[in-house]
C-alpha cells in the first residue's frame, strides 16, 4: 500500500497529465458524437424508410471489437490522438442516436396530433413538444455515451493516443502492479465523475412537469 | 357553416367515408353519434384537415378548406382531441394559452382569457394555473382540454367525446354547464359521443352514423320521435323512445283535452 501511494507521489505529474488526456479526448469524442447523433436521430425520426438502415449500419460499428476498430484506424489516420477520438466518436454515436430517434419516436402519438390539430407548425412540435419530453431519454443516452467512452479511451493509448490507457497496459507489459492499478482506479474514478455530472445535466434538462422527484 | 359535398375517404380501397353530404348551420352544436368504428372522429378530423379526404370537398363558409393553410385553419378552430392530450411538460396556464401564444396575441389579454375560463369550469386559476396536468385528477384534466379549444376564442370547436372520462356526477355537471355556456357564446360546435343521453341532452341537431355514412339527421326530438329505420330506434333504444313516446301521449292528451276543459 505505501509502494502504491510512493508511486503516485513520484509520477503525480505524469499521472495528472494522462488524465487530462485521458478527459479531453473522451470530451471532445463524446462531443462530436452528441453533435452528430442527435441531429441525425431527429432527421431518422422524419425518414421512416432510411432509420432501419443506419440505426442497422451503427449496430454493426457497436460490434465490431474495440481493439480492431482501433486497428482499422492506423492504416487510415495512422497513430495518435487523432485516429483514438475518432474510434471513440463512432463508439459512442449508437447509445446517442438510439436514444435520440427512440426517445423521439416513444412520444405519445395522441400529444402530436394534438399539437398539430391546435396549428402548430412541424418545427414547433418537434421544437416545443417532441425535443422537451424526449430530452431526458436524449440525456441518458448521453450519459451512457460518456461513460462507455471514458472506459473505452483507455485502449487509445494502444494506437499511441495517451490516456490512462498507457498507465494500465506499460503496467501489465511490465509487471508493475502499482502503475497498472493507478490506471484502473484513476479510469474508475473519471467514470465516476462524469456519471455524476451528466445526471446532474439530464435532471436539469428534463422539463419540471416530467420530473418525478418533484415535491407536490 | 361547414358543408360535406360528396365526401368519401379510403384507406387502402377499403372504404371508412362514404359519400358524405351535411350542413353544419353556424352556432349550432351538432352531435355526431354512433357505435364504435363508424368514423366519427375521421368526419370531424376532416374539418381541420388531419385527415384529408380521398374525394369530395369540404367548405367552411364556402370557402374549400383544402385550399386554406393548414395550420392557419387550425389555429382558428378549436380542437378537443379524444385522449384530452395535455402537453405534460407545460403547466395549465401554458396549456390552455397555447393557441393564443401560436397567434402571437397580446399576453395580458389571454392571461385574463385563460383565468375566466379555469373560474368556468370550476378550476381556480389561482390553484391550478401553474400546476402540471401530472397534478390534476382525471376530470379536471379533461376540464381543461375543453377549454384550451376555447382560449383563442374559435368561431368552430371540434370536440371529440370531450367528457368521456368523466364520473357520471361531474359529466352531468360539465354538460349542464357546456349547455349554458353554448347558449351565450354561440359557437359553431361537432360533437362526437357515443353517449345518445348526451347527445339529446346538448345537442341542436343529431347526426347518427353507421358504417361511413349517415343514417339520419335530425334534431334530439325528431329523432326520438321518428326513428328513420330499425337502426336508429335500436341505437336509441326502447326504454328512451318509450319515455320520449309516453311524455308525447301525455303531452298531445293534454292538448287534446284542453278545449273540452275550456268549454266547460
Ligand atoms: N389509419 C387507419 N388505417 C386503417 N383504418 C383506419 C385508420 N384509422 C381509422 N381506421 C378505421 O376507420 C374507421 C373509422 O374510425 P374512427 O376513428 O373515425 O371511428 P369512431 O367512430 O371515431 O370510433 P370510436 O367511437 O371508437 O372513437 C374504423 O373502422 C377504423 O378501424
Ligand atoms: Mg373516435
Amino acid at each position: 500500500m505505501s509502494e502504491f501511494i510512493q508511486f503516485i507521489q513520484e509520477r503525480h505529474e505524469q499521472i495528472l497529465l494522462l488524465i487530462w488526456e485521458h478527459s479531453y479526448i473522451s470530451f471532445i469524442a463524446v462531443m462530436a458524437g452528441f453533435l452528430v447523433s442527435v441531429p441525425l436521430g431527429i432527421i431518422l425520426t422524419r425518414t421512416e424508410k432510411m432509420n432501419r438502415y443506419v440505426i442497422g449500419f451503427v449496430n454493426i460499428l457497436q460490434t465490431i471489437p474495440s481493439l480492431a476498430l482501433l486497428g482499422l484506424m492506423i492504416p487510415l489516420l495512422g497513430i495518435g490522438a487523432v485516429p483514438a477520438i475518432v474510434a471513440l466518436f463512432l463508439y459512442s454515436l449508437l447509445p446517442m442516436l438510439r436514444n435520440t430517434f427512440t426517445g423521439i419516436m416513444e412520444v405519445d402519438p395522441a400529444l402530436k396530433e394534438a399539437a398539430k390539430g391546435m396549428g402548430m407548425t412541424s418545427f414547433q412540435i418537434l421544437w416545443k413538444v417532441e425535443l422537451p419530453l424526449a430530452i431526458s431519454i436524449i440525456m441518458g443516452g448521453f450519459r451512457t455515451a460518456t461513460i462507455y467512452t471514458i472506459s473505452w479511451a483507455t485502449l487509445a493509448a494502444v494506437i499511441g493516443g495517451g490516456g490512462l490507457g498507457y498507465l494500465v497496459f506499460t503496467g501489465l507489459g511490465v509487471a508493475n502492479d502499482n502503475m497498472l492499478l493507478t490506471g484502473a482506479l484513476a479510469t474508475a474514478m473519471l467514470a465516476t465523475i462524469a456519471d455524476f455530472i451528466t445526471r446532474k445535466i439530464q435532471n436539469v434538462c428534463t422539463p419540471k412537469g416530467l420530473r418525478s422527484n418533484r415535491a407536490n | 357553416m361547414i358543408s360535406f359535398h360528396s365526401v368519401e375517404m379510403r384507406i387502402n380501397d377499403v372504404s371508412i367515408i362514404q359519400k358524405l353530404d351535411l350542413q353544419i348551420k353556424a352556432g349550432e352544436l351538432f352531435v355526431l353519434i354512433g357505435p364504435s368504428g363508424c368514423g366519427k372522429t375521421t368526419t370531424m378530423k376532416m374539418i381541420n384537415r388531419l385527415i384529408e379526404p380521398t374525394s369530395g370537398r369540404i367548405e367552411i363558409n364556402g370557402e374549400d378548406v383544402s385550399l386554406a393553410d393548414p395550420v392557419e385553419l387550425r389555429r382558428n378552430i378549436g380542437y378537443v382531441i379524444q385522449q384530452i392530450a395535455l402537453f405534460p411538460h407545460m403547466t395549465i396556464g401554458q396549456n390552455v394559452s397555447l393557441v393564443p401564444r401560436l397567434k402571437k396575441a397580446d399576453q395580458a389579454q389571454y392571461e385574463k382569457k385563460v383565468d375566466e375560463l379555469l373560474d368556468m369550469v370550476g378550476l381556480d386559476p389561482k390553484v391550478f394555473k401553474n400546476r402540471y396536468p401530472a397534478e390534476l385528477s382525471g376530470g379536471q384534466q379533461q376540464r381543461v382540454g375543453v377549454i384550451r379549444a376555447m382560449a383563442a376564442d374559435p368561431p368552430i370547436i371540434l370536440m371529440d367525446e370531450p367528457f368521456s372520462a368523466l364520473d357520471p356526477i361531474s359529466r352531468e355537471q360539465l354538460q349542464d354547464e357546456f349547455v349554458r355556456l353554448q347558449k351565450t357564446i354561440k359557437k359553431t360546435i361537432v360533437f362526437v359521443t357515443h353517449d345518445m343521453d348526451e347527445a339529446i341532452k346538448i345537442s341542436d341537431r343529431i347526426c347518427l352514423m353507421n358504417n361511413g355514412a349517415v343514417v339520419q339527421v335530425d334534431s334530439p326530438e325528431k329523432l326520438l320521435q321518428r326513428p328513420a329505420n330499425s337502426f336508429v330506434a335500436d341505437f336509441i333504444g326502447i326504454k328512451r323512445l318509450k319515455g320520449a313516446q309516453e311524455r308525447q301521449a301525455v303531452s298531445s292528451a293534454k292538448k287534446a283535452t284542453l278545449p273540452r276543459w275550456s268549454i266547460s
